[in-house]
């Protein structure tokens, strides 16, 4: 099993550990619903070191990334600048989604961990008609510092320079890369680099008063945010559409020919079908897999959980385009009501 | 792991089944389960009246994480259920052995709780 540099960190705090695709890594350090409010209302740091972080650089650099991202990297030529992507196969379909960080001419790619050989091979194989070359960075690690309370902690501990940027741009400071990105729908950073001085950071963060949150709150944190897991409500299987991800498909630049391009020009997005929040009305918990229908036609339960905010269950579903706004989920064997809604449970202050 | 009482008996499936003086049975889940399950957040308990059998399904328990059965460690007639939890599941979490109980079982035949594991039995098997 694979352990990150926090991991004694996690065993001397009491995290329950679990096998996250073959990382040890914190569910909870005792309550995942306080871990949850936590971030929500104040701050909370994440050890999120089983993702995985490629380096691509070289003079095709950018050409390549036009290539394979369905995001237009062209939008971030500014140095200092983050976008959210998906990438997809010839088809069209998903296979991961990730950040892509540009800084001081080379680029940064934070993609999942379940899927970092297939990203890894794909990656590769495409590089090979570029001058370009893609590196893992087995040396790095990741942690998140999410909460309302963010800006006020750093401008005390990091400074004004990190403080001031803007959502989704990103600096290189104490030589790692801190980024105002996150996975919780709260303010936040992720700071992104060599092990040793994370671990250095995020000590300093700890006895500064900042509490550990495990995996756990950070799964029901990114659902009330409206924010997609691959591998659950999206994977290989799935285009975008499907997804609410068209909006990282830029088909703007009618000379950027993308892998998957051809495939999504002849999906027509508002026939697809598209996922949606759900919300149960009645007591009892939307898990993966249940079945909704609004009388007409059919829908799935992807995520499901409870929502700490919200104190009911909450989940995204993909329906067909002309779902309705109200329907019923089957809960063992008991027809219940669920509200349809906008994915984005709770909106960002 | 903190202590388990003494009188309770147990099925290897985590519930508890613990003899009352007026001859009735009280169900619970472990504290080793709760603390697998997490921050539980819903239940769901079984009518009164409602016939159960022994280890058959009878209550859900469902956390942050996943949802998972309750079994009844004795066969029998459901007498009364523990409305508090239903209000607040977090009470599980909290006090597993004691206000956190599931139901309370009229039994058909006392004898099967000699098929359950003592707490010693028990204990070990959360070891593993």
């Amino acid at each position: 099993m694979n352990k990150t540099f926090l991991h004694d960190f996690h065993l001397k705090n009491n995290a329950k550990m679990v096998n996250f695709s073959g990382w040890e890594m914190p569910l909870n350090y005792g309550s995942q619903l306080d871990e949850h409010l936590k971030v929500r209302e104040n701050v909370g740091m994440f050890d999120v070191s089983h993702m995985t972080v490629f380096e691509v650089f070289g003079k095709d650099a950018e050409e390549f990334l036009k290539k394979i991202l369905s995001n237009d990297i062209a939008k971030i030529k500014t140095n200092g600048e983050a976008i959210y992507s998906l990438l997809l196969n010839e088809a069209g379909k998903i296979l991961d989604d990730l950040i892509v960080y540009n800084l001081n001419e080379k680029y940064f790619i934070v993609s999942n961990c379940a899927t970092k050989e297939r990203d890894e091979e794909w990656l590769k194989e495409n590089a090979m008609a570029f001058e370009v070359k893609v590196e893992h960075k087995e040396d790095f690690g990741i942690i998140a510092i999410q909460g309302p309370d963010v800006s006020d902690f750093f401008e005390k501990n990091i400074g004004a320079s990190i403080v001031n940027l803007k959502n989704f741009e990103c600096a290189s400071h104490k030589g790692l890369i801190f980024a105002r990105t996150g996975y919780t729908g709260e303010d936040g950073f992720e700071i992104i680099g060599n092990k040793e001085a994370l671990l250095e950071l995020w000590n300093e963060f700890n006895d500064a008063g900042v509490d550990p949150i495990g995996l756990g709150a950070r799964d029901t944190l990114r659902i009330e945010a409206g924010l997609c897991l691959y591998g659950t409500d999206m994977n290989d299987k799935t285009h975008p559409y499907e997804c609410n991800l068209g909006w990282t498909v830029d088909m703007n630049d009618k000379e950027r020919h993308f892998i998957g391009k051809k495939s999504l020009m002849k999906i027509d997005p508002k026939k697809s079908k598209k996922l949606v929040g759900v919300v149960l009305e009645d007591k009892g918990i939307l898990r993966a897999g249940y079945e909704i229908s609004d009388g007409k036609s059919n829908g799935e339960i992807l995520s499901g959980t409870f929502s700490p905010v919200l104190k009911k269950s909450i989940g995204f579903a993909r329906v067909t385009s002309e779902f309705g706004s109200t329907g019923t989920v089957i809960i063992r064997n008991n027809a219940l009501n669920v509200e349809i809604v906008s994915p984005r449970f709770i909106k960002k202050r | 792991m903190s202590d388990i009482p003494g009188d309770l008996k147990f099925l290897s499936s985590h519930e508890w089944a613990r003899v009352n003086d007026d001859g009735t049975v009280t169900i619970g889940i472990s504290d080793h389960a709760q603390s697998q399950l997490g921050d539980i957040v819903y239940v769901e308990l079984p009518e009164i009246g409602k016939e159960v059998e022994f280890e058959g399904d009878t209550a859900i328990v469902e956390s942050v994480k996943a949802a998972s059965d309750v079994y009844s460690p004795i066969s029998g007639e459901i007498v009364e259920t523990n409305d508090a939890i239903e209000q607040e599941p977090e009470i599980i979490n909290q006090s597993p052995f004691e206000e956190g109980w599931f139901f309370k079982i009229k039994p058909h035949n006392i004898d099967e709780l000699s098929e359950l594991l003592s707490p010693e039995e028990y204990s070990e098997i959360c070891e593993d």
